[in-house]
């Protein structure tokens, strides 16, 4: 296994992203990270890929990895990019960290044939369990951050995503429950994701 | 001397375009016989593809690493990039560097002798500009016989010659890196060259650019190269570096005499930089900066102009640079990305200024180094960069 694959298999929404996306294809990764996920897709699926990120360090990742990659914040939108210029354009975990959401999700739809964005479920049974019982801001695996230094600035539920793809006209094509390991209520996770499923990964399109 | 230093090392010299083939320039005129003084670095491998062409900066020149003898104090002008197991490491790649068409230190420019009169030209230099002088290095490269280079690199005036190569000869580089650069210099830039220029023609001793022979403009030419210094600095480099400290005094002198360690520090370039440096070459190589502008190619349009492009790029910029700050590689890089050209873009955190290219070498070795194994791996295994 090469080194990114083994750094993505980390990642459960990585993976379902990585099997989701088809051989020779086009993608535009946002919030590109440290590279693996693109490296992986160019190693191992023959993709054409290209990143977008915000840090330094993130930027040198990539470079180091060869991926071609491009410093920008996203909350600047996508304006350069032509419509529908990608076959994918992935946003992972990352959704709940810009500063206009609903402009980014119009511009991933925009720029992409298909649009691939995971988002940690903020209404996980975990995190309602903490609020409810303890009163404080739940961590868990998935959003482990103390609330004084969380870079999440938009949490969201599953629920709350499909509602804002109902209001901004995008059309959902395919969702996918996903954790990290098989839980106890794994097999259920599909009938009632929003209380189960700490990942949901969507495929989303234009109408 | 330092164990990753290329050593000692010699200029060598290209004389090219000799009558009837003299080289045509944009201006409409001719320019013949020309020379250009260029150094190299490293060993060309049999397949003559790890080859990388430098451009230097408006001051700069061929001497770009290593040491011309054991006397010489400061290596050459690229040297903490330039090296075995630096950046542009020598151990693998075959590095030139050409001081450019106008310049001053070897290559034909306005201090060189017309052959036409058997004096030095002066202002019966034609107007050269970035396409001339790329055309020129062009006209190198062919003669050591290179057919692809693996990357043009360069920063500033440099980075503009890689614009230019890159969208005039794209079939001739697998990869490109400017770094500091613009696609057009912006309005305070032409600014800053023109007080430049007129610190220069405003020189008695410039006497029309006819002082051959006799006293150059030597105070223009320091003052000239002061108002350079300042802009290639930023506030917090100047405030770290110098701050307000005295220079040898305690007190203010209450007189226009030295007091600040900043005067002090740019007499100093100024006065250095005119024992190496022509006023004339001054005045043709910043209207060369002054005149390009990218978009040109494309009918006033930057996307239009970058669409011949076909080099991998990596364009470097830095935070604190206002000369060509990094909004203006960022546009660059946009225009490049619309053409679907596989562009990597950075900006470095640095309180250098612009000057940063030339003293940031952590941060752009860890870029430039990766990068280029990359594009030399994807070569080896046959790789192309088409989009």
């Amino acid at each position: 296994m090469s080194p990114e694959m083994k750094a993505i298999a980390l990642r459960p929404d990585l993976m379902k992203i990585y099997e989701i996306v088809q051989p020779g294809s086009r993608v535009l990764d946002l919030g590109a990270g440290s590279g693996d996920l693109l490296k992986t897709l160019e190693r191992h699926k023959g993709v054409t890929v290209r990143g977008v990120e915000i840090s330094e360090e993130g930027i040198m990742e990539c470079i180091a990895k060869g991926v071609p990659i491009y410093q920008s914040n996203l909350d600047e939108g996508l304006a350069d990019y032509g419509e529908q210029s990608f076959d994918y354009v992935i946003l992972s975990q990352t959704l709940q960290q810009v500063h206009r959401p609903k402009l980014i999700l119009q511009e991933i739809v925009r720029v992409g044939r298909i649009g691939i964005v995971s988002i940690p479920n903020f209404a996980h049974w975990h995190i309602r369990i903490q609020l409810l019982l303890r009163g404080t801001m739940p961590r868990t695996s998935y959003i482990p951050y103390h609330w004084y230094e969380t870079p999440n600035i938009h949490l969201l539920s599953i629920r709350d995503f499909r509602k804002i793809c109902a209001e901004l006209g995008i059309r959902i094509r395919n969702e996918w429950a996903v954790s990290f390991r098989k839980a106890a209520m794994t097999f259920l996770m599909p009938f009632w994701p929003n209380m189960l499923a700490p990942l949901g990964i969507f495929e989303i399109s234009r109408r | 001397m330092e164990p990753n230093s290329v050593g000692i090392v010699t200029t060598q010299y290209f004389v090219f375009a000799e009558s009837p083939h003299e080289l045509a320039l944009e201006c409409g005129d001719t320019l013949g016989p020309v020379t250009l003084a260029y150094e190299t670095y490293g060993r060309l491998d049999s397949a003559k593809a790890n080859a990388i062409l430098l451009f230097h900066a408006l001051s700069g020149d061929a001497h770009a690493a290593g040491y011309h003898s054991l006397e010489e104090h400061r290596p050459g002008w690229w040297d903490i990039m330039i090296g075995p197991g630096k950046a542009f490491d020598t151990e693998k790649y075959f590095i030139i560097c050409a001081n450019c068409l106008g310049g001053c230190r070897g290559s034909t420019g306005p201090s060189s002798v017309n052959p036409k009169t058997g004096k030095p030209y002066a202002l019966d230099f034609p107007i050269i500009t970035i396409a001339d002088m790329v055309k020129a290095q062009r006209a190198l490269i062919d003669h050591l016989g290179i057919e692809k280079l693996l990357a043009v690199a360069g920063g500033s005036m440099g980075g503009m010659q890689v614009l230019e190569w890159a969208t005039q000869y794209p079939e001739s580089v697998r990869s490109a890196i400017p770094i500091a650069t613009t696609s057009h210099l912006s309005a305070q830039g032409i600014a800053f060259n023109e007080v430049g220029r007129q610190a220069i023609m405003s020189d008695p001793d410039w006497n029309h650019g006819n002082y051959y022979g006799g006293t150059p403009p030597n105070k223009g030419l320091a003052l000239a190269r002061m108002i350079g210094h300042i802009t290639y600095l930023s506030d917090e480099a100047m405030h770290r570096k110098f701050g307000r400290k005295l220079q040898n005094r305690k007190e203010l002198s209450y007189d226009f005499l030295t007091d600040f360690q900043v005067e002090s520090y740019l007499h100093y370039q100024g006065d250095l930089f005119t024992q190496r440096f022509d006023a004339n070459s001054y005045l043709y190589i910043t209207k060369a900066i002054d005149y390009f502008d990218l978009a040109e190619k494309g009918n006033g349009s930057l996307v239009d102009a970058c669409a011949p492009a076909r080099a991998a790029f990596l364009i470097i910029a830095f935070s604190s640079d206002w000369l060509y700050p990094p909004y203006q590689n960022k546009e660059l890089a946009d225009a490049l990305r619309v053409n679907n050209v596989e562009v990597s873009f950075c900006v470095l955190d640095s309180h250098y200024g612009h000057d940063a290219f030339l003293l940031e070498a952590e941060h752009q070795t860890r870029l430039i180094a990766h990068f280029l194994k990359h594009i030399y791996e994807e070569h080896v295994r046959g790789g192309t960069h088409e989009p």
